[in-house]
């Protein structure tokens, strides 16, 4: 069986159809990309992976289990953790306090419990961090601990939106462009740490991306999306060469 | 300046960040404990009145401040506690457990109030709570055989472990011990889990709900702890006035609780305590101001309520972290000195969506 699995998936909105019957298979470990013009619906097909909308047909089935109807908070704790777009980092906490809430989906403490502060939530608390310093070491956040989301500047932000994603210790991660609004630098060290979490971490990472750079430098498979149908899947080479694709970026 | 060595993670989990704190917060515990044996009645009697708004403002800053969840109607939660306390007292139940209950009452209706209100934010939510503060004062106005109506209802005297509390020291001492452990439980609650879903909740629902936070059961839970923090202090005022009438919890005093927390600074429980103070003080502030201001000014009937709204104007306008922030500038300025920035809290204009204050 696969790991990951879409299955016809589409939604509606009125008469929109903005994903249309989609269907992909990813295996475990592998780095899948998810490439197309704008409004092609790549972003809408995370969020019907993450729960938040409501699929008007299809099925999601992750480790042979069919998630299509689990609330949107457990979807976490499944082991699928994604970060955003446009970045919804909390921006009025620090850095820590980001990545502590991605813990929070391994929290077993009861609400009377933290009201006094037992001696079990501290040592959850102590838990979640050993947790989440491991995730500090790996993308070398350690000079940002202590720093406000609101004070540090985008492409560290970005990274830290990374960084509380695999805080809830994923097992497929959703990369929503993860190098948009990136220098050319940042952009690079954004494709080695997908490299480390693939091979390292052994994370299947699924991905939207528009920097073509990046998608043939990391992924495994790549899928070619416009108007919420599939153009084409395969190597990011064959994606590349297939016509229908080149006609959709290109115009025919 | 103080810098902090961390050396181990402990240092992150502790309710005090160093031993200064410590011994700061000791001192003011103990001066607080010491305030009656140096104080005349008077101020013993104000200061109640400012640990009651504190209690007030921990409660509205869980929900406020930390979830952003905006309530124009705590004064009703507050006079659900105050009915609920008077009227349990006057069943004759002991005083130590009918205020835990009028918490517990007052928290049941934030939870009545929190399930509709989960599909709401900002302006609309404001309505809604809006609404039933309206609803609930009258209800208290035309339930007479349980609140006595506009008649007014009669709080029993306190009787705490045999002994008959009837002077205002001994009420202090309640209240204050009152206040404590709510503190020491907003300030668990905040350094927990919990908290910081809460946090999660206000800056990115979308956020939130993808690390697990289940957005309509701590929207719910801040509701009900909010509410029931209120209804607690609700219990305390209702002693502290002594009679009490439906025109006690109007609109106007929702509307004040929530300048509390926004003078006192949103997103801190420092804030609620200064506003706590700032609250209680203004009042004897303008009733002095009022014998020095020409006679057309002084004898206004509304100048109380223009000058609350002044403030929150000014306040909005120049320092939206409220006291608290300016606290934080100021002591960042004798920290630095000579060297203060003064860029350092420059609000940077940034159109990020999580940037939008709910």
């Amino acid at each position: 069986m696969t790991y990951f699995r879409v299955e016809d998936l589409a939604i509606h909105f009125g008469g929109i159809k903005a994903v249309d019957g989609v269907n992909f298979e990813v295996e475990k470990g592998e780095v899948f990309s998810i490439i197309g013009p704008n409004g092609a619906g790549k972003t809408t097909i995370f969020n019907l992976i993450s729960r938040i909308y409501e699929p008007t047909e299809g099925k999601l089935v992750f480790e042979d289990q069919d998630i299509t109807n689990v609330p949107p908070h457990q979807i976490a704790k499944r082991g699928i953790a994604r970060t955003f777009q446009n970045i919804e980092l909390f921006e009025h906490a620090t850095v820590l306090q980001n990545l502590l809430l991605g813990q929070h989906a391994h929290r077993k403490s009861n609400l009377a419990s933290e009201l006094l502060f037992l001696p079990g939530v501290r040592q959850q608390e102590l838990r979640f961090r050993e947790k989440i310093e491991e995730v500090i070491d790996f993308l070398d956040l350690a000079h940002y601990r202590d720093s406000m989301i609101m004070n540090l500047p985008y492409g560290v932000r970005k990274v830290v939106e990374l960084a509380r994603a695999l805080c809830t210790e994923p097992k497929l991660l959703l990369l929503d462009e993860p190098s948009s609004g990136l220098n050319v630098e940042e952009t690079e060290d954004m494709g080695f740490w997908i490299d480390d979490i693939k091979k390292d971490l052994g994370i299947t990472v699924l991905m939207v991306e528009h920097d073509m750079g990046l998608v043939s430098e990391v992924s495994d498979k790549v899928l070619a999306l416009n108007y919420g149908r599939v153009l084409a899947t395969g190597t990011p080479e064959e994606v590349q060469r297939d016509p229908e694709v080149v006609k959709a970026y290109l115009g025919g | 300046m103080r810098f902090i060595f961390k050396t181990e993670y402990q240092q992150d989990v502790k309710l005090f960040p160093h031993g200064g704190a410590v011994f700061w917060y000791s001192l003011l515990i103990a001066a607080m404990f010491a305030a009656p044996l140096v104080l005349d009645e008077f101020y013993i009697g104000e200061i109640t009145y400012v640990l009651i708004f504190t209690i007030i403002g921990v409660g509205l800053m869980i929900l406020t401040g930390y979830t952003g969840l905006v309530s124009l109607g705590h004064a009703a939660f507050l006079g659900i506690g105050a009915y609920a306390e008077a009227y349990l007292l006057g069943q004759g139940l002991p005083f130590l457990i009918t205020v835990p209950i009028s918490g517990f009452i007052a928290a049941a209706f934030g939870v009545a109030l929190g399930v509709p209100a989960l599909r709401m934010t900002g302006i609309y939510l404001a309505i809604a709570t809006l609404a039933f503060a309206i609803i609930v004062a009258e209800v208290f106005a035309r339930w007479e055989s349980v609140t006595g109506g506009y008649g007014g209802m009669q709080v029993p005297d306190i009787t705490l472990f045999g002994i008959d509390i009837y002077e205002d020291w001994q009420f202090y001492y309640i209240c204050l011990i009152v206040t404590l452990i709510v503190m020491f439980g907003a300030l668990n609650l905040l350094r927990s889990p919990t908290g910081r879903a809460l946090v999660a909740i206000r800056d990115s629902e979308i956020a939130a709900q993808s690390m697990g936070v289940n957005l309509a059961k701590y929207k719910t839970l801040s509701f009900a702890l909010s509410a029931g923090i209120t209804g607690i202090a609700g219990a305390l005022f209702a002693h502290k006035t002594v009679f009490l009438s439906p025109d006690s919890f109007s609109i106007v005093f929702s509307i004040q609780l929530l300048v509390m927390v926004v003078v006192g600074g949103l997103g801190s429980l420092h804030g609620a305590v200064y506003g706590a103070i700032f609250i209680g003080a203004l009042p004897q502030i303008i009733s002095i101001a009022k014998d020095y201001l020409p006679h057309a000014i002084g004898e206004q009937p509304s100048l109380e309520a223009g000058v609350f709204g002044l403030i929150l104007v000014l306040f909005v306008l120049f320092e939206p972290l409220g006291i608290y922030g300016r606290w934080m500038k100021i002591k960042l300025f004798f920290q630095l000195f000579p060297l203060y920035k003064k860029a350092t809290f420059k609000r940077q204009k940034s159109y990020m969506k999580s940037e939008r204050v709910r």
